[in-house]
């Protein structure tokens, strides 16, 4: 036992064996990144065994020394930098937590930490993959970690000590303060970096030369995670806008959104094309070449949000080092990759034949939507820089080009869907799918018209909305109704239930589709506005609902002083619900907000903003009626859900045995 | 991450998106002015329109374009004046002139030359007898023996 003096040293040292863990770290990423290549390469057993324990060390030595931030936060340590200028004594303790990722630093750290923890995962879980295969995949894992801990140790260090300590921080962000977005980001990079591990699936394989079903099914679960947690982060991103921004934008088409939304797309396309490599053995350079992609625009993410480059070209100058080691890094690990690709892409030889109705057709063709759906991603997200740079124009592209470029290939996917998730391998027809979908196509279109004869106005948005939703609803219920056999309904449904996961969790991610479409269509056609002054005791009605300004009265919060409206909601006679909007001010940030006071509903959501007061008396204040909000999010927590689902299929699980070598290890389920 | 986007705007001013006050009479007008601001960008703020934005310079634009509704000016004629005086950074929806049209048609060729080598890719799968390596032959053979 430590002398008591001697204990409280460690503590005050604790930062500093942060720092000391970090770079070791760092030492064990570079020994993990060429030590069980070569061994590899030259099948040395114990070379390559060595993988196992590095990665495991490495991810204790980053964890420790985010544990040890992590402690320098709690404490409102002032002595280091990061600490002082991201938190305050006042703020709450869950906030000086999630404040640690709040700033660019902490969360650089954590982007390693995952990193490092994928690593870890694929040791610890990998015990199925050939020896090989295994040692390369931690090698090139490795060897991500390793630029990203040259990037943190020497541009972005967390560690530094203020050498006059103040007495206490400037806060963090207000906006951050707030329980959906302080935990967007461990989402979004555990998204972000989940794709690291099929691109050193793919790195691997393309050095081993070889890509077989067996690849297809270990690389599968480990993109369907990472596409999950993308999922799930996006969506908490587009809800804190929704609720936190004051006018219920739930989608910007900001670069900084773009830069999440690009890998998304790719990595459901390559979630979809792994698929056709475990059952079938075709697409194989296609897949490995999406793998490479996904990675890579998580890289180009990272850099977009980092170097500030596309905010504006100045941004980027101010700050050149960090902005170009990440480009740096985009730039090695994407052109080598690629390089080896070209390479070596061409050995692979694809084995499937299909005939041009079947599954693996149906799943080109999603590919092919979602890619070019990218692309338009993110030729708008980077023209504004290309117009400056090699035209001299500056220019903006905003919402208009991306809702005109990027929906149709959103709805042709939605018309394909179904039909396509039907169709059988190898060589199918449209007799089953058309005689299973015939019903859904009616009732969708029958109620597109519907809807269209209602609704005000003549937007045709909405009904197709409604039609597309219905129809992939729809689509995903066939499609386990179809596999649930032939005999009475009562036994089918019995058989439904025992359907493989992997087949609910492909049915649960599709409705999720639908439903988020169908809600974005929705929402932003039948929105309804209401902007006015009003006076306390004012009652006005906006579609079937009357609001009442009751009182306006300024209350201190913790660290913030407010302004809450009382607002009452009537129905007819009936009162509804009360709402009470807030405009804060924080003022060790200087920071005004605006807390938009929302009530839920499967329906709609009333959605009540106060503004500021009039000079001549009374409040501006701004309603909202939004028809199906939640189904937008809630539909991404369908796909999210499906993918759990999914990921929960024996077959996919990590470390389970390949069935087909080992019938005896699947039981009957 | 997002929030990065934000502070510069919220840092600005205190005040409102569209005010009340700033609204027109005419709903027709007024309807007219809320879709095109939608589509004008705040020059000093970080991708939100004059409609979203809070900052001082976004209200101002919003009443000089209600102003040229006012006055008799066409949506063409409105965009084109908020185009003269702060360039065509203002335009949400880029035009479709000069390098513009690489933009606008990059993608819809890719969607093409995509589609083709799909389709080739589909048509050659199809011609492709089905045989088997050395390897499966001999297996399919073990198989078949016992």
């Amino acid at each position: 036992m430590l002398p008591r003096f001697a204990l409280r040293y460690v503590w005050c040292m604790l930062v500093e064996l942060g720092h000391f863990a970090l770079i070791l770290a760092f030492g064990v990423a570079i020994v993990q990144m060429i030590v069980p290549m070569i061994g590899a390469h030259r099948g040395h057993a114990g070379w390559m065994a060595l993988a196992d324990p590095a990665a495991t060390t490495q991810f204790l030595l980053t964890a420790f020394s985010f544990a040890a931030l992590t402690w320098a936060f709690v404490t409102s340590d002032f002595s280091l930098q990061l600490v002082y200028q991201n938190s305050h004594t006042d703020k709450p303790m869950i906030y000086k937590i999630t404040g640690v990722w709040g700033n660019h630093e902490g969360s650089m750290l954590l982007w390693v930490l995952i990193l490092t923890l994928f690593g870890a995962s694929a040791a610890w879980f990998g015990g199925n993959l050939p020896t090989r295969l295994k040692a390369r995949v931690l090698a090139v894992q490795s060897s991500i970690a390793v630029a990203f801990f040259v990037f943190i140790l020497f541009t972005s260090n967390p560690f530094l000590r203020l050498s006059v300590p103040p007495l206490n921080g400037r806060d963090l962000n207000p906006l951050l303060q707030d329980p959906g977005l302080a935990f967007h980001p461990p989402f979004l990079y555990l998204g972000y970096v989940g794709l690291s591990m099929a691109f050193s699936f793919a790195v691997a394989a393309l050095i081993e030369g070889r890509v077989d079903a067996a690849w297809g099914r270990w690389v599968r679960p480990w993109t369907l995670a990472a596409w999950m947690f993308l999922t799930v982060g996006i969506a908490l991103g587009s809800w804190w806008a929704y609720y936190e921004l004051g006018w219920g934008g739930f989608w910007f088409w900001d670069p900084v959104e773009n830069a999440s939304f690009m890998p998304w797309l790719i990595a459901a396309a390559l979630l979809h094309s792994a698929i056709v490599v475990e059952k079938r053995e075709a697409l194989k350079s296609w897949t490995i070449l999406l793998a490479i992609l996904a990675f890579g625009f998580s890289l180009l993410g990272a850099f977009i949000v980092r170097s500030g480059v596309l905010t504006s070209v100045h941004a980027f100058a101010n700050d050149p080092e960090r902005g170009m080691l990440i480009l740096l890094i985009l730039a090695f690990y994407l052109g080598g990759a690629l390089t080896l690709f070209a390479m070596r892409a061409g050995a692979m030889d694809a084995k499937g034949v299909f005939s041009t109705v079947s599954r693996e057709s149906a799943l080109i063709l999603n590919n092919i939507l979602l890619a070019v759906s990218c692309f338009v991603v993110f030729i708008g997200t980077i023209w504004p820089l290309v117009a400056e740079i090699m035209f001299d124009r500056t220019l903006s592209v905003g919402p208009p080009f991306f809702d005109a470029a990027f929906t149709p290939f959103m709805v042709a996917l939605a018309v394909v869907l179904p039909l396509g998730s039907i169709i059988a391998w190898k060589r199918g027809n449209f007799d089953r799918a058309g005689k299973a979908l015939g019903a859904w196509l009616i009732l969708a279109v029958a109620c597109a018209g519907l809807a269209y004869a209602v609704q005000s106005g003549n937007s045709a948005l909405g009904p197709i909305g409604l039609a597309l939703g219905i129809w992939v609803v729809g689509g995903a219920l066939s499609d386990l109704w179809m596999r649930s056999g032939r005999d009475g309904w009562r036994e089918r449904l019995r058989r439904m239930g025992r359907l493989p996961r992997a087949d609910w969790g492909k049915a649960v991610a599709h409705m999720g589709m639908g439903v988020t479409i169908f809600g974005v269509a929705a929402l932003l056609a039948w929105e309804r506005e209401d902007i006015r002054v009003a006076d306390i005791g004012d009652r006005w009605s906006v579609g079937q609902f009357a609001f009442q300004l009751d009182d306006v009265q300024r209350l201190q919060g913790p660290n913030y002083v407010t302004t809450m409206a009382d607002i009452s909601v009537w129905r007819g006679e009936e009162q509804v619900t009360s709402l009470r909007p807030e405009k804060r001010f924080y003022p060790v940030a200087g920071m005004p907000t605006t807390e938009a006071a929302i009530s839920n509903g499967v329906l709609r959501d009333l959605y009540v903003v106060i503004g500021d007061p009039q000079t001549n008396g009374g409040w501006a204040v701004r309603v909202y009626i939004k028809p199906f909000a939640n189904w937008i999010w809630g539909g991404a927590i369908l796909m999210a859900l499906g993918g759990c689902i999914s990921l929960s299929d024996r077959r996919l699980r990590v470390g389970a045995a390949a069935p087909k070598k080992m019938p005896k290890a699947v039981p009957a389920e | 991450m997002r929030w990065l986007a934000l502070i510069v705007v919220l840092l600005a001013t205190p005040v409102w998106a569209v005010e009340p006050g700033e609204m027109l009479d005419d709903p027709v007008l007024e309807d007219r002015a809320r879709a095109l601001s939608q589509g004008l960008r705040c020059p000093v703020c970080r991708n939100e329109s004059i409609d979203e934005s809070n900052a001082t310079l976004a209200k101002e634009l919003r009443i000089v374009l209600r102003e040229r509704l006012v006055a008799g000016d066409s949506d063409r004629e409105a965009l084109d004046y908020m185009v003269a005086r702060y360039g065509e950074f203002v335009l949400l929806q880029p035009d479709t002139r000069g390098a513009n049209l690489i933009l606008w048609l990059a993608a819809p060729a890719l969607l093409i030359v995509a589609l083709g080598v799909g389709w080739t890719t589909i048509r050659r799968k199809r011609a492709t007898p089905e045989t088997l390596t050395e390897a499966e032959q001999a297996e399919l053979d073990k198989i078949m023996r016992s």
